[in-house]
């Protein structure tokens, strides 16, 4: 590192002093862009009247358009213009807290009765990842993170910039488009006790690969043996089967064979609450009094990053969620959302057979959530790109949220021309 | 092969792994006998009641895989020895007046503003601006990482003046963060990648949160004088020589306006000097602009120490935010400045910035950066919110004005009070000191925090003779007021009870 600088010592004034003034920043390079959002940002800058964003994993509208649901749209004229202030945040925010825990355990669970968690707002999933693996370096600094092959590109970089040493274990099977489960297994056996893992609970991120539940069961079974600690990212409960509470299944299963766990949550998809940055964090604890420390030491972390979260998405979701009548439109709206995703994979899947594709296209259909890891190469996703301004990211994941009735079919022929040389 | 052909065999197995648990926390190095005989009892006592083969326990469950059944007790958590943390100085001051159940107490503890009726203040712009947004029912989608662009211009602008060479040049690296602290963690964060090793200089004293942000992001700091119990004024000699002393290429952080805790700002001149030895030190100026418009009721005024150092050619960072000056304390929004020499350097500096809030939080929030861009974008409402603005720093001004007179009535010992009016902004550093800040709790059920800062934002008219008692009595109080009481206790009680000592 070296800086240059001038040997002025009198004063500068404005036009002459930008060629003369200390130049402290020309050791900083121009960062990469990010591999998501620069798909978003190549995408609004491209005029053509066919192009299709099935970048960044935004639901979208059967006419290609970003949903505000109606339960938000509820909760916000509620809200709208009140007096919301700092000394209302506390206590709405253990509202998000307690419903959100909810979702994941279940509302009658004894962790809730009993005060078994230590659970705190983040900012969505992001801020929920980073907050743990700052805990987690903070307590176990000489630990690692187990990340699935592969996972969310952001992941690398929370628990990097963490100081969080990372691992992959096999998860993906090229070939068959489906779960490795016995290379699985075998890593999370071979692992050293105790280690740190990062799991999906649903609809995984980029794959859509996700395990049946009996081998949830077995997974949960060898964790226990092995003593380890599964961290959760839960984005998308209530995008893999369409039911918030099956969703989060594999959670309660491990928490059922007394695993003790961590959960990171996000309302940004479920809830379209992208913006607003509104999530939570929770660690199961042996009792209410650990609970309590623990969560000292998460809003302690917190503190120093950005003190306090973002209210009004907090405002919104614990609304929601606390009024019965508004949850239970949550409740359909989310199905809705993962019908309409669910139904456009069936048709992608039935066009690209009419156009008698020569690959298999079953993945489309068996992989679940808002992603569809397609298997086309970097090459053919450039292609797509330059031929047909398709975006996605060059691993050939497609935001399945971005497909219409109304582009489905350019979108499977325009996958055929790249791919139907093999 | 994870068959258990006997009850044995599982208990080892079990004790094994609680073993291997153990290991890794470390205050707990326990010996299988020590386990096996129940004698440490692991977190709830799970373990214990394991071991000793209690029947009906709700915890634990029987669970068949095929042929093999074992019993599942919980694990015992990871976090066991994960200590209580601290609590935050400042937000105790709150709970602990909320607790307090007499009638005359008075909050002067965290900085956020309050009417005379000391109730809390959503400004009107800000209503208008919600309810605009809401007309125009936006979606809800994802911000760039570096933020709102309509609210990145605004904030810059108001900064620096549209005018301003810096803005036309495009050499500003903005990015919206989440408000004051969410900015400087931004910059705290790309100082320890860009200049490991370098430090930040602190006012001593500084806002409680300034040392946890730069501990977190693991950037050394040091103190550079600037408080003067003497005077209850500026110790510019100490500050000016602190800032020469210290290594070049140090970043020193500079309250804009407004400081906290103090309320006492540099004059202009003094600025200039300062601007001097930090250009002379090759120093590089990082300013924390909380209070913009809130201190003297005017955003050019306030914002005139920043414009000085740009004005001058240099390079710095300014964390801005608009908690107190909208009043949007709980929609966490603000900005990350880094003034640069280039525009090519600006915008690889951004995008440094942005790879830094990714990770954090991948994006800002969106609403309370679109109230801002709302309010600053309409003429109308900017003016109005500039009246509202003054209006708040008014009051602030009248309360000063009222203790003072206050205090110079009641004081008959000829103590010069004036420090109250030559201070700005939401504080005021009082010079009482510990004990005397514990008398003001004690006694007058008075809260402020422990260095005697009083937040005049939770200040009315109508309690400020009152709060001149209450600082009267303490001030002059004996019991609270001579040094020597602090030790001579220790001794009498020694004299007199020659066993108390022992057990010191």
């Amino acid at each position: 590192m070296w800086k240059c600088f001038s040997t002025r010592t009198s004063r500068c004034f404005s036009t002459s002093a930008s060629n003369k003034a200390l130049k402290w920043w020309d050791h900083v390079a121009p960062a990469p862009k990010d591999p998501i959002t620069s798909v978003t940002e190549a995408f609004l800058a491209d005029t053509s009247p066919t192009k299709i964003n099935l970048g960044v994993g935004a639901y979208r509208d059967d006419e290609g358009k970003p949903v505000v649901l109606q339960c938000v749209k509820e909760a916000e004229a509620k809200i709208a213009g009140c007096d919301f202030l700092e000394s209302v945040s506390s206590a709405v925010s253990s509202k998000l807290v307690e419903e959100s825990v909810k979702l994941v355990y279940g509302k009658n669970s004894d962790i809730i009765k009993e005060g078994r968690f230590a659970g705190v707002q983040a900012l969505s999933g992001t801020g929920a990842c980073r907050l743990f693996a700052e805990f987690q370096r903070r307590f176990y600094p000489e630990s690692q993170i187990y990340m699935t092959d592969p996972t969310w590109s952001n992941h690398h970089n929370i628990w990097r910039d963490a100081l969080v040493p990372e691992r992959t274990f096999h998860y993906y099977h090229p070939d068959s488009k489906g779960l490795d489960f016995s290379a699985l297994l075998d890593d999370v056996k071979n692992a050293p006790d105790g280690s740190f893992f990062l799991l999906h609970p649903c609809a995984h991120n980029p794959t859509g690969v996700d395990p049946t539940e009996e081998q949830w069961r077995e997974i949960s079974y060898l964790f226990k043996v092995k003593n380890h600690f599964p961290f959760f990212d839960m984005a998308y409960q209530g995008f893999a089967s369409g039911d918030l509470d099956r969703d989060a299944r594999s959670i309660q299963i491990f928490v059922e064979d007394g695993n003790v766990i961590g959960c990171a949550q996000s309302f940004a998809k479920n809830m379209g609450l992208y913006g607003h940055r509104v999530g939570c964090l929770n660690v199961l604890c042996n009792d209410a009094k650990q609970a309590v420390a623990i969560k000292s030491q998460l809003q302690q972390i917190a503190r120093a990053m950005y003190s306090s979260p973002p209210i009004h998405g907090i405002l919104l979701v614990s609304g929601i969620l606390s009024d019965p009548n508004m949850k239970a439109l949550w409740v359909k709206e989310v199905k809705a959302m993962a019908n309409r995703i669910q139904s456009l994979r069936t048709t992608l899947r039935k066009s690209l057979e009419q156009l008698s594709s020569p690959l298999n296209w079953e993945h489309i259909t068996n992989q679940v959530g808002m992603f569809c890891f397609s298997g086309l190469t970097p090459e053919q996703v450039d292609r797509l790109l330059r031929e047909f301004h398709i975006y996605m990211t060059r691993d050939g994941r497609m935001s399945m949220a971005g497909v219409t009735t109304g582009n489905v079919s350019y979108l499977a022929n325009a996958i055929h021309e790249v791919t139907k040389f093999g | 092969m994870y068959g258990f052909s006997s009850n044995k065999q599982r208990f080892f197995q079990m004790a094994s792994t609680m073993l291997s648990l153990a290991s890794t926390t470390p205050s707990a190095s326990l010996s299988t006998q020590e386990i096996l005989k129940g004698k440490v009892r692991l977190g709830s006592g799970r373990v214990g009641t394991l071991l000793n083969k209690e029947k009906g326990n709700p915890f634990i469950k029987a669970k068949s895989f095929g042929r093999i059944s074992m019993t599942a007790a919980v694990n015992v958590s990871r976090f066991e020895g994960v200590a209580m943390a601290p609590p935050d100085p400042i937000l105790g001051v709150s709970e602990a007046f909320r607790a307090d159940t007499d009638v005359k107490k008075l909050n002067l503890g965290v900085g956020a503003y309050r009417t005379e009726e000391l109730q809390p203040y959503v400004l009107d712009v800000v209503k208008k601006a919600e309810n605009l947004m809401l007309e125009r029912g936006e979606n809800k989608e994802y911000l760039a990482i570096e933020g709102l662009a309509a609210f990145n211009k605004a904030t810059a602008e108001l900064l620096f003046g549209a005018d301003n060479p810096v803005i036309k040049q495009q050499r500003v690296a903005t990015v919206q963060g989440l408000s004051g602290t969410g900015s400087l963690r931004l910059a705290a964060a790309f100082i320890e990648r860009y200049f490991p090793g370098a430090q930040v200089l602190i006012s001593s004293p500084t806002w409680g949160n300034h040392k946890n942000i730069f501990n977190d992001a693991r950037v050394p700091w040091s103190e550079y004088r600037y408080y003067d119990p003497k005077t209850v004024g500026l110790d510019f000699e100490g500050m000016i020589s602190d800032i020469k002393a210290a290594p070049e290429g140090s970043f020193v952080l500079l309250h804009g306006c407004a400081h906290n805790p103090t309320g006492i700002d540099p004059t202009p001149e003094q600025w200039e000097k300062i601007s001097d030895v930090i250009q002379e030190k090759n120093h590089i100026p990082f300013f924390d602009v909380a209070y913009q418009g809130f201190a003297s009721g005017s955003l050019d005024a306030d914002a005139s120490s920043v414009r000085l150092f740009a004005a001058r050619g240099m390079e710095l960072f300014i964390a801005q935010s608009y908690s107190k000056n909208l009043g949007l304390y709980a929609e966490r929004i603000g900005a990350i400045n880094v003034v640069c020499s280039s525009a090519d350097a600006a915008a690889r500096v951004k995008s440094q910035l942005k790879r830094i809030a990714r990770p954090m939080y991948s994006n800002p929030p969106v609403h309370g950066a679109r109230i801002v861009a709302n309010v600053v974008g309409d003429p109308a409402l900017f003016n109005e919110w500039k009246a509202e603005m003054e209006m708040m720093a008014g009051r602030i001004k009248n309360v000063r004005q009222k203790l003072f007179d206050s205090l110079s009535a009641k004081d008959k010992s000829g103590k010069d009070w004036s420090f109250i009016l030559k201070q700005i902004g939401m504080f005021s550093f009082t010079g009482l000191n510990k004990t005397q800040s514990e008398n003001m709790t004690n006694k007058w059920h008075v809260y402020l925090t422990k260095d005697g800062r009083i937040s005049l934002a939770g200040l009315s008219l109508a309690k400020c003779e009152y709060l001149a008692d209450a600082i009267i009595d303490s001030y002059h109080n004996k019991f609270c007021n001579n040094v020597h009481w602090y030790y001579i206790p220790v001794s009498f009680d020694w004299i007199l009870d020659p066993g108390l000592h022992k057990s010191k």
